[in-house]
Formats: structure tokens, C-alpha cells, sequence
């Protein structure tokens, strides 16, 4: 193991675990690097984060007293830390949490924003964990629409379960998988949507690996939520006191009804996604080729197009397993030889 | 150097890289010996900076459909029993570029932050009108870091001691496994919470009243000025570059 008395060398050691991790449990396909998305879609979700970060900074700003600074910093370094703590799945790889749901539950949804927005900053600018241009992209995946989404979940369950220890339970879990699964597929819309990836094979990979690492999520999330309600019940209310956005609530959720019925659709129908591209001024805003979607695609050498996504989906899913394994079995043999 | 000086170049540069076309290949080797060069000057050690930046490249595969799917002249005919499957020139370049482009941009990513400290880059950040309680938080948050990174690694140790683990595998079913990390991350966050509210009481007794004080920043000298404006400058011609050349 390390020696933890330098604090540097953990800071090294927690760069190495994030990324390897990451990159061992398929997360990293969440953190987008620079050079995938297109600058008119980088910018575009630049903007959509700096407007969702800044209200919800005013917000926070304006519920909370002066307790908030070292309250979202230590949690931010909590979720951080918190992101470390791995368990084994299979084969080298290893689950890890991604942490938005859990910061909803704790902190409400305005100051997870903040928090996350920390966390998922900080791992792009010191561990480039994710671009800088695209930082913008990850920040509305992983801060906005992973909380968003959390936070109307977790209240629609625990209207329907009330204030017990199971509907914080159920609430973790499903709120857990949830802000994974439509995080992912929002990402894999934006890689679709700067002509990086066909939205046929894009959308139904993602959503596929997403599925799977969102079961670890949803389950660290509620064993979590668990803890606490035993241990801190207070917490808990503090955080839902704290909420106050219905908004933010029915957006998130609206959010997420959006995304996964229009992943079908747009996968189904890449020229919808085109179309909308070309509404939107994408194609053709731009001097030229770089932003093109290509026409047309199906999975090459399928003629049936439905056939040809379920194919395109099985065989994205496939690959990313593969090499998820390979990493993870590579890894786990630098482990054993005491290099890592 | 001013760290506002290397992070408006920093992020002047990978906006460049991004607006660059496909297929610039003698833009991209001028970045590349740019980049490199800032490296060396910088006297950063060359192993590490290439080891780090291959971080972004399993990103790829989600670039690798481009290879049959964008039109063009095929290159290289695959038949995989029932699939007919053509690589084709574009999509090559379009691919090739897009992987190199990415491992730049990660580049440009790492000089910065290899030459930068990260309270210094936190105050450039504040300089140029990043929300002062955000960076007020960043840095609570990279203060406190190494405390909560070694606290959960504490619990990991701890884990490990009491769970004999073989080759990858934890004793248990999967789901008590994450369950366990749960109540790891659980009570790390508990233990986060009571911290918290330690350091503040800390912050009110030493006359804490809502609002971060720092040293008051310079504005930029003309020398850095101009560097900001040479650097655009020189970022400028490569975009242009780029465009003549593809």
C-alpha cells in the first residue's frame, strides 16, 4: 500500500485510483476529452453550465448562511475522496461511485450542483479527467443532469414512500442508476450531435455500458443513504429542507423522460437527430466538413435498420466489455507484480 | 509566469485545437513541437508528461464507428462472414484526427497544471471573473482533499485487513460487496459533515464572517500583456495555417 503521511503522494495516489478506475469500470467514457465534441457544441454546453452553475450559486448564496463555504468545500473533497472507495466486480474490474446522487440526498439539489461542479472541475483541470473545452459538456452531464435528475426521482419515490428508511432505500437506488443511465445518454446524444459518433451505435453503447455501472452506483447510494438514515437522520431533512426547487424537481425529470424517449428515436432515425442539428445551426454554421452527420448509416453490411441497431448496440456493448476487461486484467496483473 | 497569463493561453490553445480542421497534419506536427517545446522549457520531464497523456485515448472507441461510416473512397474492404464492412479514406483521417487533436488538447491540459499550482491557478481564475464563492469553495475543497483522500484510504486499508480478497474478488455476493463500500462512502461523508462543521467553528473563532479574504492581485504588467497578445497572436496564425492547409 502507500504511505499516506505525504499528502501529495495521496493526491498522486487519488489521481492514479480516479483515472484507473474510471477507466477500469468504463466511467471514463462519462469524462469527455477534449477533440470528441464539435466547438459549436462545446460553447453551446458552456453556456448551459455557466447559466444552471450561476443560479444555482445565487440560490445557494441566498438559503444558506455563511456555514456554506467549508460545508460545499469539505464536500466536495468528500465526494472526491468518496469517488476512491472501489469494490470488485469481476475480473479486475472494479464499481466506484460517481457520487450526484448522493450529494442531492445529503446537501438538496442546488448546493450538489455547486459541489459537483467542484469535483468534476477540479478533475479535468488537475488529473484531465475530461477536457477543458469540453469541461462545459461534462459539468451539464454529470453536475446538472445527474443531479437534476436524482432530485426529481428521489422526491416522486419518496412522495409515493413516504418519509421511511425505504424510501430513502428504493429512492438511492433507482436515483442512483437513473442520474448514470441518463447522464450517459446524454453524452452519447452530444457525441452524436457534433458527428463524432453515429447516434445508432453511440446512444445504445453508452446506454448499454451505463445500465450495467449504474447498478453499482445505485447500490453504493443506497447502502450509503442507509448509513446515514441510521446514523444521521437529521441530515437527511437538513438536505430536503434545503431543497426548495419543485422546479428543479420537474425538470429533472422532464429531463429524463426527454432523453431516454428520444434516444430510441433518434438512434432509429439519425436523420431526426440531422435535422435537428440543422435547425439548430450546427451543419453549415461552421466552414465545413467537421460538423457534418453522416446521412444515411446504418450499421454497415445490415440492411434491416432496426436489426442493424439492436447489432450496433450488442456489438458497442461487446467491445467496450472487451477492452473494459483488458484494462482491468492488465491492471490488476501490474498490481499483482507490485509496479502499480 | 502570471498563472492568468498560462491559463488564457492554455485555453486559447485548445480552442484552437478544436476549431482546427481535419486532417492539418503539418499544423498538427507544429502544435505537437509547440507543445513539446513548452514542456522542455518548462524543464518538465518528458516520460511522465507522454505517460500522463494517453489518459484520453480509450475515448477513441467512441470515435471508431467514423472509420465506416463517413463516405468516401474505401480503403480497406473487411468481410466478416455476413459483414461487409469498408474503411474508407475520410474516415481514417477524420478518426486519425479527432485521436490526435484529443492527445494535444490533454497535453495542452497537463503543461498547464504541471506548471501551475493549483491555489495560484484558483486565483486567476477568481481574477477573471470566475464567482468568488466558487473558488472560494475550491479551495476549501483542495485544502481539505488530502485529509479526506487519506481518510478513505484508511477505510480501504481497513477493509482490506478484515476481508481476505483473492485475485480481484472480494468475499460475498456483488451486491454485499457495494453495499459495504456504501456504508464506506456513507460514513466518509458523515465524516465529512462533522469536519465541516469543526472548520467552521475554527473559521468563527478566528473572526470568519461569510467572506474570504485574500491578498490583493496586481492587475497584469505590460510585459504579461503583451505575452497574452503574442500568444493569440501565434495561436491565430496556426488556426489560419490550418485552414490553408487542409
Amino acid at each position: 500500500m502507500w504511505t499516506s503521511e505525504l499528502s501529495g503522494a495521496a493526491i498522486t495516489w487519488a489521481a492514479r485510483t480516479t483515472t484507473d478506475a474510471a477507466g477500469a469500470a468504463g466511467g471514463a467514457f462519462m469524462h469527455i476529452p477534449d477533440g470528441f465534441l464539435s466547438t459549436p457544441v462545446s460553447l453551446v454546453l458552456w453556456v448551459v453550465a455557466v447559466l444552471v452553475v450561476g443560479v444555482a450559486l445565487v440560490k445557494v448564496n441566498r438559503d444558506m448562511d455563511e456555514k456554506r463555504v467549508p460545508l460545499m468545500g469539505v464536500m466536495a473533497a468528500a465526494i472526491f475522496a468518496g469517488q476512491m472507495l472501489n469494490f470488485a466486480v469481476t475480473g479486475g474490474t472494479s464499481g466506484h461511485l460517481l457520487g450526484a446522487a448522493i450529494a442531492t440526498a445529503l446537501l438538496g439539489p442546488w448546493a450538489a450542483i455547486v459541489v459537483m461542479t467542484c469535483v468534476v472541475g477540479t478533475q479535468a483541470i488537475l488529473f484531465q479527467d475530461g477536457g477543458l473545452l469540453a469541461l462545459g459538456a461534462n459539468l451539464v452531464n454529470m453536475a446538472v443532469i445527474g443531479v437534476a435528475v436524482s432530485y426529481g426521482v428521489l422526491s416522486v419515490v419518496r412522495r409515493l414512500l413516504g418519509n421511511k428508511r425505504t424510501g430513502w432505500l428504493v429512492g438511492g437506488l433507482l436515483a442512483g442508476w437513473s442520474s448514470i443511465f441518463v447522464a450517459s445518454l446524454a453524452c452519447a446524444l452530444q457525441l452524436a450531435l457534433s458527428g463524432t459518433s453515429p447516434a445508432n451505435i453511440a446512444l445504445p453503447a453508452m446506454g448499454g455500458i451505463h445500465a450495467l455501472i449504474g447498478v453499482g452506483e445505485a447500490l453504493i447510494t443506497a447502502a450509503a443513504l442507509a448509513l446515514v438514515y441510521v446514523a444521521r437522520r437529521d441530515v437527511l431533512e437538513r438536505g430536503e429542507a434545503a431543497a426548495g426547487g419543485r422546479g428543479l424537481a420537474v425538470g429533472g425529470l422532464v429531463l429524463a423522460v426527454l432523453l431516454v424517449v428520444l434516444s430510441p428515436l433518434a438512434s432509429s432515425h439519425p436523420d431526426g437527430l440531422e435535422w435537428v442539428a440543422e435547425e439548430h445551426g450546427f451543419l453549415g454554421s461552421m466552414l465545413e466538413a467537421p460538423f457534418q452527420l453522416i446521412a444515411d448509416y446504418v450499421f454497415p453490411g445490415i440492411a434491416d435498420e432496426r436489426l442493424a441497431t439492436i447489432a450496433a448496440g450488442i456489438i458497442g456493448v461487446a467491445v467496450v466489455l472487451a477492452v473494459t476487461w483488458l484494462a482491468g486484467s492488465a491492471r490488476r496483473r501490474r498490481g499483482s507484480q507490485g509496479v502499480a | 509566469m502570471d498563472a492568468r497569463v498560462k491559463l488564457l493561453l492554455a485555453l486559447a490553445l485548445v480552442l484552437c485545437i478544436s476549431l482546427m480542421p481535419v486532417a492539418a497534419w503539418p499544423v498538427y506536427i507544429l502544435l505537437l513541437a509547440l507543445i513539446l517545446s513548452a514542456a522542455i522549457l518548462s524543464e518538465l520531464r518528458m516520460r511522465p508528461l507522454l505517460r500522463r497523456s494517453m489518459v484520453a485515448l480509450p475515448f477513441a472507441l467512441a470515435a471508431l464507428p467514423l472509420l465506416l461510416t463517413v463516405p468516401g473512397q474505401t480503403a480497406v474492404a473487411l468481410r466478416l462472414g455476413p459483414l461487409h464492412l469498408a474503411v474508407t479514406v475520410p474516415g481514417v483521417e477524420r478518426f486519425a484526427s479527432i485521436v490526435v487533436r484529443s492527445w494535444l488538447s490533454v497535453q495542452v491540459a497537463i503543461l498547464l497544471t504541471a506548471t501551475t499550482q493549483l491555489p495560484d491557478l484558483l486565483v486567476a481564475m477568481g481574477q477573471l471573473h470566475m464567482p468568488r464563492l466558487l473558488v472560494a469553495i475550491l479551495s476549501l475543497m483542495w485544502r481539505y482533499l488530502a485529509v479526506l483522500v487519506d481518510e478513505a484510504i484508511r477505510m480501504m486499508r481497513a477493509r482490506d485487513a478484515r476481508s481476505a480478497s483473492w485475485s480481484g474478488r472480494g468475499g460475498g455476493t456483488l451486491a454485499w460487496r457495494a453495499s459495504v463500500t456504501g456504508s464506506m462512502a456513507g460514513s466518509l461523508f458523515l465524516r465529512g459533515l462533522e469536519r465541516s462543521e469543526r472548520i467552521h467553528n475554527a473559521m468563527l473563532s478566528r473572526g470568519y464572517d461569510g467572506s474570504i479574504r485574500g491578498i490583493a492581485v496586481p492587475p497584469l504588467d505590460w510585459r504579461s500583456r503583451l505575452l497574452v497578445l503574442l500568444g493569440l497572436i501565434v495561436v491565430l496564425a496556426l488556426l489560419l495555417f490550418g485552414y490553408w492547409v487542409a
